[in-house]
């Protein structure tokens, strides 16, 4: 099998996609969860990969496996060690482009060039160690070994050696005296560094400050050092006439498969580094099973990235939350109090359905999710809030459309329809509306305040939850069923672990 | 060169972290008191004292190097504080020399300040080196005849001398010879100063402006500023290397002396300690630190130290001979004392296992891995969550940290919700604690909590009662006594809203 792309086994796998962002990436947070994962990789453009789900199970998968084997962390760090010796190659490109002085373009081109035979013969080597086993990572291993042996690399690779040790051998010595100051060839005077250190040495203790001062990369260089460094081309002529001899021959270096690959593999990279994040502080991913035929549907411990992330970063925990359809189930009905979670709980499903179309990914300990066709969501829009009339009418038009563009594979999320609208405007409205939902047999989260929508067919009813003993405190779980009570100090006892049975387990032995 | 006073093996660690609980511990057990007998306003000896009374030692023989290390200190006073002054002023000293933290610090100020410094230094070694030839031989313990032998071979006198020879030459370059190599970008890179080899010839052979085969000369019109600023750039750089070296070479001496200072400053502050408790003429002693993981804790005349210094009488000791328990309470009158002895019991054992005196007439326990305190807290500022929920959270933040060895004083906990509640909570946490192999003492009002662990009848509980005589006076000593279900609040009732005439009790002092 060739190899296509990292991303798509064939490449028709890779044809669909938007381009622009969809409506719902808003309303389901899904860019704030992106933003996060491209952050600091702006340079690879990894945002359209985000935009374009995956049509068939298949290509699923691919990307599954990919992912999955990267998790490894020695496989991670060969392609992150690459990562970095290819961004260092762009640094040194970029310099050499700007730099008009022969002798420090040409400096900055090996440079470069050093980077890449790097980045190139390291992963190499790392991968056919490593042996990796998913179909996109076996089969480019299979084109980089090929490219790392040709006459073209080895090449490219010994001579850039070469110039390189000829160049290090060119030691000079630089001697200033006032507002002059000579070059010449270092003839092998003693070091004072030593010296003080060997004098100081018992007195060693421990960590040092480092009092060296940073200079700048003063990437524009100054007349001052051109004319040493033209000193030290002419005390060393054959070395600088061999560099530019190199520099001609090897401009158009960059393989361009290599060069698609480093920017692809940032994609599985990239999310996978905010996955462990989220894992570290006490979360479960799994790579979900996903069916383009059933519409059973669940998860265990799912919760909602973008909220996970937010609270991570003011070091609090998300709550999760389970769910199941099964059967002819198709629709949670998502009731109970303000701030309980609600809205979150719908983010989560819809969320989860997204990811699971990239390849990534999702959060939980395991589920079962639907490849959709496409994905709806009907938010509140805060602009009209004031205008009853026009945003009864902005509602119905928007879930109108909405329902003429869903199929049967469709997905979609309702939140607080016809909330600002009379009461029993509301109940007839949210009925009629539902009644077409479950005519179209679609998957659909339908949040809502109305108690009289919880109990139609295909519908599954959630409650958001409080606290028993605190009926202020909500806990953000959404259940099927409402829980107990408990006795006060039992209670506030469990809460800290502080019972008999808790203290013990706790303390190790 | 390790000064070595702390540890046989190592430096004390002045940034080493502190359990957990350091603040609970420092508040409950009024360790501010004490500290400040100890140090006095000076912070540093405060801040090193604090933390080696708050990081136990938990090794029995590193235990008694402390304690061998101190007899010294007790037999030679005035040797200890010279040698303290010395380290003292050196570390001070140095702050005076101008130039360290300026940000604009060109590498040549650097340079120029290091040698300031090392001289400086040297000096101060010279008279390290003076003390040490004239008292050397007054000192036993193993910590002082190392470091006195290891000062002696490392700083002879040709050393110094040789020092000074170094630090002069660098001083009086002419012209500076740099070594460079082509880095990135054909940049020069690894600059290094040179010894130049050949002054009198080159000074001789060079003309300048005129370029010799081997050699290229560049001379900057006297109006290229940029120039000159670009050259001096490029010396600074060359010299960058020296400089820090240099820099980091006057760390090292200084962190010597910084070392040396925070070695003995413990030292210093038992010192102070000892001093002023025996003008008072209360008893001290070297305990006698036991294995840990067994129950051998027994005293006499224990008294809480802080007390000691707050009060101007001398203050009452307790005999308590805990061998074999697992377990104390302590029930009995309010203001009896109890408290009082809870913080006595845990000074106590934090000053031995950081290797210093007792304040007993005797004292020995098996060393702890932590001591835990959990007090009732009369100020719960916070509205934010119960007074329960406040000494629940507290209690699950101690068993964070909890493992077998370790001491808990509970006093007066659990009080905040009715008796039955807080005697069941009571009861579960203990019975966990004590198969944990936690030791506990808890001083209680809580009768139904204190009762029920009586009537198990367990060989390691130990039950100590606030004495009060026949008359209702206070002795302001525990002694050994079961439970009572009275409290003795009705007294106090008596004595402060009924009375009759000043007993001589109220002269005693009064503690909670």
């Amino acid at each position: 099998m060739t190899f296509n792309s990292i991303l798509f086994e064939r490449p028709e796998d890779g044809t669909r996609g938007p381009g622009a962002e969809p409506d719902f990436f808003v309303d389901l947070n899904l860019n704030q969860i992106v933003d996060v994962i491209i952050a600091g990789r702006e340079e690879y453009g990894l945002r359209p990969i985000f935009l374009a789900p995956l049509k068939s199970v298949d290509a699923i998968k691919y990307r599954h496996e990919i992912m999955q084997e990267l998790e490894g962390a020695s496989l991670h760090d060969a392609v992150q060690s690459f990562a970095q010796s290819m961004h260092a190659m762009r640094q040194y490109r970029g310099r050499s482009d700007r730099i008009l002085n022969t002798y420090v373009k040409q400096g900055w081109f090996l440079n470069a060039v050093e980077a890449y035979c790097e980045a190139v013969s390291r992963l190499a080597h790392d991968l056919a160690a490593l042996g990796p086993r998913s179909r996109g990572l076996s089969s480019f291993l299979e084109y980089l070994k090929k490219y790392a042996e040709s006459g073209e690399f080895t090449t490219l690779a010994s001579e850039t050696k070469k110039v390189r040790a000829a160049l290090t051998g060119a030691k000079y010595g630089l001697l200033i005296r006032g507002n002059q100051f000579s070059v010449r060839k270092y003839e092998g005077e003693p070091e004072y560094s030593a010296e003080v250190e060997r004098t100081f040495e018992k007195f060693k203790q421990g960590a040092v400050k480092d009092y060296r001062i940073k200079f700048s990369d003063y990437l524009d260089v100054n007349h001052i050092e051109e004319a040493a460094l033209d000193f030290v081309a002419k005390l060393f002529p054959e070395v600088f006439q061999g560099l530019e001899d190199y520099c001609a021959k090897h401009a158009g270096y960059l393989e361009r498969t290599i060069a698609t690959f480093d920017r692809d593999i940032q994609f599985y990279v990239a999310t996978l580094e905010l996955v462990a994040q989220l894992k570290a502080s006490g979360l479960h991913f799994c790579y979900p099973i996903v069916s383009d035929k059933s519409k059973e549907v669940y998860s265990h411990e799912g919760f909602d990235m973008a909220l996970a992330i937010k609270l991570m970063r003011e070091n609090s925990s998300v709550v999760w939350n389970d769910f199941l359809l099964k059967g002819n189930e198709r629709i949670f009905v998502v009731n109970g109090p303000n701030q309980g979670g609600k809205t979150t709980f719908a983010r989560a499903f819809a969320q989860l359905h997204y990811l699971a179309s990239l390849g990534c990914p999702v959060a939980g300990r395991d589920a079962q999710l639907f490849l959709f066709d496409r994905i709806f969501t009907h938010f509140e829009r805060e602009e009209n809030i004031n205008d009853l009339r026009s945003k009864l009418e902005d509602d119905l038009v928007r879930i109108h459309s909405i329902l003429d563009q869903s199929t049967p594979n469709s997905i979609i999320v309702v939140n607080e329809l016809f909330s600002s609208s009379a009461l029993p405007d509301a109940v007839f409205l949210g009925k009629k509306v539902l009644e077409r939902i479950i005519g179209l047999d679609l998957l659909c989260v339908y949040v809502t305040f109305l108690d009289e929508l919880s109990s139609l067919e295909k519908t599954v009813s959630l409650l958001s939850t409080v606290k028993p003993e605190n009926p202020e405190v909500c806990t953000f779980k959404i259940v099927r069923r409402p829980a107990d009570g408990l006795a006060y100090a039992q209670a506030i006892a469990n809460k800290y672990e502080l019972s008999y049975e808790r203290i013990k387990e706790r303390i190790p032995s | 060169m390790k000064v070595f006073l702390m540890h046989r093996d190592h430096n004390f660690e002045l940034e080493r972290k502190l359990p957990p609980n350091e603040q609970a511990l420092a508040q409950d057990l009024e360790l501010g008191v004490l500290l400040n007998a100890m140090a006095g306003d000076d912070k540093f000896l405060l801040e090193v004292t604090r933390k080696a009374i708050l990081s136990s030692l938990v090794d029995l023989d590193q235990i008694l190097y402390r304690q061998s290390t101190l007899k010294d200190c007790l037999k030679n006073p005035h040797v200890v504080r010279d040698i303290y002054r010395v380290a003292v002023e050196t570390t001070t000293g140095e702050k005076g020399i101008w130039g360290w933290y300026n940000p604009y610090n060109s590498t040549d100020q650097i340079l120029g300040r290091s040698v300031k410094v090392l001289t400086l230094c040297v000096g101060r070694l010279k008279e390290l080196r003076g003390i040490v030839d004239q008292h050397a031989g007054e000192f036993e313990s193993e910590g002082f005849r190392a470091l006195f032998a290891m000062l002696k071979e490392e700083l002879s006198d040709e050393y110094l001398a040789g020092v000074q020879g170094l630090l002069g030459g660098l001083e009086s370059a002419d012209g500076t010879l740099i070594r460079a190599e082509l880095g990135e970008g054909n940049m020069g890179t690894n600059y290094a100063l040179c010894k130049q080899q050949d002054k009198k010839q080159g000074r001789i052979g060079r003309v300048f402006g005129k370029n010799e085969p081997h050699q290229f000369t560049y001379s900057l019109d006297a109006h290229d500023d940029t120039g000159i600023e670009m050259l001096s750039k490029l010396r600074d750089r060359g010299i960058n290397d020296v400089a820090n070296t240099l820099a980091q070479s006057s760390d090292h001496v200084l962190g010597f002396f910084t070392s040396l200072r925070a070695e003995l400053a413990f030292y210093v502050a038992c010192l102070n300690l000892h001093e002023q408790l025996v003008r008072k003429g209360e008893p001290t002693c070297f305990p006698l630190p036991l294995a840990r993981g067994g129950r051998a804790q027994s005293f006499e005349g224990l008294y809480d130290a802080s007390l000691a210094m707050k009060l101007e009488k001398r203050v009452m000791g307790n005999d308590v001979n805990a061998e074999n328990k697992d377990i104390v309470i302590i029930t009995g009158a309010n203001r009896g004392g109890k408290s009082t002895f809870l913080r006595s019991i845990g000074l106590a054992q934090l000053m031995m296992q950081c290797g210093a005196f007792v304040p007993a007439k005797s004292f020995s326990s098996d060393v702890c891995l932590g001591v835990f305190t959990h007090f009732k807290r009369e100020e719960d500022t916070t509205m934010k969550s119960g007074k329960l929920d406040e000494e629940l959270k507290r209690m699950s933040e101690i068993v964070d940290h909890l493992s077998s060895d370790c001491i808990v004083l509970f006093n007066e906990s659990f009080a905040a919700t009715n008796e039955r509640e807080g005697s069941e909570i009571s009861r579960q946490i203990v019975s966990a604690l004590l198969e944990k192999r936690v030791k506990v003492f808890f001083v209680t009002h809580q009768y139904e909590f204190a009762h029920s662990i009586y009537e198990k009848k367990m060989p390691n509980a130990l039950f100590l009662r606030a004495e009060r005589k026949a008359g209702g006076e206070r002795t302001f000593r525990v002694v050994q006594g079961e439970p009572l279900q009275t409290s003795y609040g009705e007294d106090l009732y008596d004595r402060i809203f009924l009375r009759t005439a000043p007993s001589p009790a109220s002269a005693a002092p009064v503690t909670s």
